[in-house]
């Protein structure tokens, strides 16, 4: 070939055939290296130490016992939206409307919360708020799943669409039919037999989630749902040809996902807020897909990475108080931790090859 | 002429994967200027080993001589570097451009827009970014390359308007056009019409005799008695030995290939038949936009014999299979089985009744790539109590010992047994699990879509055997495949379909293949047609 018409890419990517597992670990620990060295930059440049940023980060995170309470907090609800969408994903239905599903339970559990507190006992009021929560969000996950069934619609942009829905539905039920003191745009405080019980200085909420961890596991690795979702995710086509029903499969699994994030939802309104608002998701629908993502779908991997990120958020939020650095700032700092560690599974699969130099073609084609 | 220089030397190649050895300690010589076979079953290693010599893997250990000197072909650019070319089994086209743009792909040639043309010389003919993709030379390059070898391509012709056939010529063209002197076809048949494969060992003919050294992989031993000078063959990732072609016969070479004598001809007895299991009337199929691909399609299947039905691609076979299976809905018509109406019925209802499906795509519809074996012999009765486990679980260890037994019984050869990854398997073994699936729930009606296609002559005897086992054993069994020989061989009757209509069936040995052919070609239809129109 002559040499004038090649043109070699400086660089380019190729699929990896098969790679040493302690390899693929090398190169999970190297990204996170990157990730935290990559995370200094932003501080350099505002003029902090990054070292005492990280440090306060830990710190703020696990220093003192609350703090480990507030992280854990936190965790809670991402780890359990995560089991949610893991079977999704699985399947390859891009569920990202667990912030509306979220929110749909949490609407269903206020509901009992409000208007039947005095009515029932306080363990049969939860039971009937988890009950509707998971409803409810079950059905806010179904509706999208069941256009899909019928008539193919794009599931990424519909449930991406009805979590829109869902919180203007809750500012209108805040300045509306809920309203508490008149004109204050805020639906009041639940009642004490609405709040979940707290176990180790938290609400029990992080009981149902563990629950949740070992159910999901042996729901999508033992079940035979598990397996109608395994082969659906890996071929459509051979799921339909071995007489599953694609479409009725996709609407259960979309029922159980949403149902699961109702409970998130009654989770979030019964044990932290105690109240709802338009903000009761608070984006960890969208973070939980990193969950996901990061642990590869593996419920117990999930436990980690939710506790991870939580210890992120709370300790960019101490950051923000004691160096008295924007929330932007610590924010983007979370952006780059993540991108790292979300792109080192690129180089698990894929490798880089760079243009050889000009040489040795010319050595090799002798 | 074929001289004693060896143009390809590839010494003691070794090539492992998790598992499974691809190549162990293989040699191949390729002497320049001739046609030289490598045969061997699916897995036997063969892809591996082109793989290597192409770049797209790396052997663990081995040297790689082209024209006597060592290479390190590091990747695909290197290799095309050294002159070699490949036509690849599933073509790497472009499927909207045209066959020039397509062939000039990642090497265009580009003219600055700034730069003046002198004397056809280009002045800076890559200054920058803002050159210009000029395809006026390649063109009349595309041009006279097809000329030179009898290709007869239109280099401006838009790739999905042309057939397959031409499609892989351009692929031809491809390896020409970056002057490649060594040229491997991989599996170069296994897409083509007869009248295709005929030109095709010519247009192979012709770049021999204009100097070009030729690697056939195969498992069709009739190409290989037909072109090729010598022959390599691979065995289960070893190097069995080299012959010259003349020198051995068809069952030789298959003896070599598979490590024992082979039939080709298959021993069966008389059919013992019974009533009518699958019958269908007037069936019209549309395809997914809507065009009528099935019409008026009429015709039965007796418990005890294989209906076969013979055609060209494309003529309606495909979407007949769906509406049997039930992945489609037809239009009008009738599909009965044993007696019962089955039109509007579900995929699963269907199985349940006895509809066994070998499909023809095996990646796209009979398996799950990313499942093991034991997960995809169960894909369609999981859901019975046989494999439950309490609560709604699947009992893994019934599920192992399922597949077990198959892998045992239909001699699926696996790097990990029941655990191995379905997409691992060679086409073969792939097949075999579905083969052994579809046997194993015993259908009363199997209906087989290309069953060997593909796969080479130790496993097609084995499917084939299988599936006449099927039918002695009582079962209905419709055989749909476009190869002729497969459906003369194995069929006791042959009906024959040309445009969505079944139009003629025959006993079997009552017709010639000739006629069939003639008949799936849709001649004699049109004929038929002149004379009505006469009449």
């Amino acid at each position: 070939m002559s040499s004038e018409t090649v043109n070699i890419p400086f660089v380019r990517l190729a699929k990896r055939e098969s790679m040493d597992p302690r390899k693929v670990w090398a190169i999970r620990i190297g990204s996170i290296v990157i990730a935290i060295l990559l995370g200094m930059l932003p501080m350099f440049i505002t003029g902090n130490n990054p070292f005492k940023a990280y440090q306060i980060i830990i710190s703020g995170a696990l220093g003192k016992p609350i703090y480990i309470k507030q992280t854990i907090k936190i965790a809670i609800p991402l780890l359990g939206c995560a089991l949610a969408i893991a079977p999704c994903f699985k399947m390859r239905f891009w569920n990202i409307g667990a912030e509306g599903q979220i929110t749909a339970g949490a609407i269903a559990a206020s509901y009992f919360a409000l208007n039947w507190y005095d009515k029932v006992p306080s363990f049969v009021l939860l039971a009937i708020m988890f009950i509707a929560a998971t409803i409810a969000g079950g059905i806010w996950g179904l509706i999208p799943a069941f256009f899909k069934a019928k008539w193919n619609t794009n599931e990424t942009l519909f449930t991406l669409m009805m979590n829109y829905i869902i919180i203007g539905i809750v500012s209108w039920l805040q300045g509306g039919p809920w309203e508490g003191r008149k004109g204050s745009q805020i639906i009041p405080m639940f009642n004490d037999s609405a709040r979940l019980p707290v176990v180790f200085g938290i609400h029990c909420g992080w009981i149902i989630v563990l629950v949740l961890v070992i159910l999901m596991h042996i729901y999508m690795n033992y079940t035979k749902h598990g397996y109608e979702i395994a082969v659906i995710g890996d071929s459509e086509n051979t799921a339909r040809y071995a007489g599953m029903n694609v479409g009725r499969i996709m609407m259960r699994t979309m029922f159980l996902s949403g149902g699961i994030c109702g409970i998130i939802g009654f989770i979030v309104v019964t044990g932290a807020n105690h109240t709802l608002y338009n903000g009761v998701a608070n984006g960890v629908g969208f973070t939980s897909i990193t969950v996901a993502w990061l642990s590869q779908l593996n419920a117990f991997a999930m436990i980690l990475i939710s506790i991870m990120l939580a210890i992120l958020t709370k300790g960019s939020n101490t950051l923000q108080t004691k160096l008295k650095v924007p929330a932007s700032i610590s924010d983007i700092v979370i952006g780059i931790l993540l991108f790292c560690m979300l792109s080192c599974e690129f180089f698990i699969n894929y490798k880089l090859i760079f243009r050889p130099r000009k040489t040795e073609i010319k050595e090799a084609s002798v | 002429m074929v001289t004693d220089d060896y143009a390809i030397e590839m010494l003691g190649i070794t090539k492992t994967f998790p598992g499974i050895i691809a190549n162990d300690n293989i040699t191949l010589r390729v002497k320049t200027n001739e046609i030289h076979a490598l045969l061997g079953e699916n897995g036997a290693g063969k892809s591996t080993l082109m793989s290597v010599l192409f770049g797209a893997y790396s052997a663990d250990s081995g040297i790689i001589k082209i024209h006597g000197q060592a290479v390190q072909i590091k990747d695909p650019n290197v290799a095309t570097e050294l002159g070699i070319g490949m036509v690849h089994q599933h073509f790497k086209l472009v499927h909207n451009y045209t066959v020039t743009e397509n062939i000039v792909l990642g090497k265009e040639p580009r003219r600055s827009l700034f730069a003046r043309t002198v004397n056809d010389q280009k002045i800076n003919p890559k200054k920058g970014n803002f050159s210009i993709v000029s395809l006026g030379s390649a063109e009349k390059k595309v041009k006279s390359l097809s000329d030179r070898y009898g290709l007869s391509v239109d280099p401006k012709a838009k790739i999905e308007d042309i057939t397959v056939g031409m499609q892989q010529r351009v692929e031809i063209l491809k390896t020409l056009y970056s002057d490649s002197d060594i040229i491997i076809f991989d599996e170069p048949t296994a897409v083509l019409t007869p009248q295709e494969i005929d030109e095709l060992m010519q247009i192979i003919l012709r770049l021999k005799k204009e100097g070009k050294t030729i690697i056939l992989i195969t498992h069709k031993l009739k190409e290989i008695k037909k072109v090729a000078d010598r022959c390599s063959v691979l065995r289960r990732g070893k190097y069995i030995g080299t012959v010259n072609v003349q020198d051995e016969s068809e069952e030789d070479l298959a003896t070599m290939m598979v490590g024992r004598p082979v039939s080709f001809e298959i021993e069966k007895q008389k059919a013992n038949l019974g009533r009518k299991m699958l019958e269908v009337n007037d069936l019209c199929v549309n395809d997914s936009l809507g065009a009528e691909k099935v019409k008026n399609c009429s015709f039965y299947v007796q418990s005890g014999e294989i209906l076969g039905i013979a055609g060209i691609d494309g003529n309606g076979q495909s979407e007949l299979l769906q509406a049997l299976s039930g992945l489609t809905t037809p239009e009008s018509g009738e599909i009965l089985l044993d007696g019962k109406l089955i039109n509007k019925m579900s995929i699963r209802e269907r199985i349940e009744d006895g509809l066994g499906y070998i499909p023809e795509d095996r990646q796209k519809y009979g398996l799950v790539s990313g499942m093991t074996i034991a997960e995809n012999c169960v894909l369609k009765d999981f859901y019975g109590n046989k494999y439950s486990g309490k609560l709604g679980t699947l009992n893994f260890s019934h599920m192992k010992s399922n597949s077990d037994a198959l892998i045992e019984q239909f001699d699926i050869r696996s790097g990990q047994g029941s655990e191995t990854l379905a997409g691992s398997l060679s086409g073969g073994n792939q097949q075999k699990v579905i083969v052994a699936r579809e046997i194993s729930l015993s259908p009363a009606v199997l209906l087989v879509a290309q069953p060997t296609r593909g796969l080479d002559v130790g496993a097609i005897e084995y499917i084939r055997k299988r599936i006449v086992e099927e039918r002695d054993k009582g079962r209905a069994i419709l055989l749909i495949s476009f190869e002729l020989d497969e459906i003369m061989n194995l069929c006791d009757r042959i009906a024959t379909i040309s445009k969505g209509t079944i139009v003629g069936t025959f006993k079997a040995g009552e017709v010639s293949a000739n006629e069939i052919g003639l008949m799936m070609a849709g001649v004699k239809a049109r004929k038929e047609e002149a004379d009505e129109k006469k009449a």
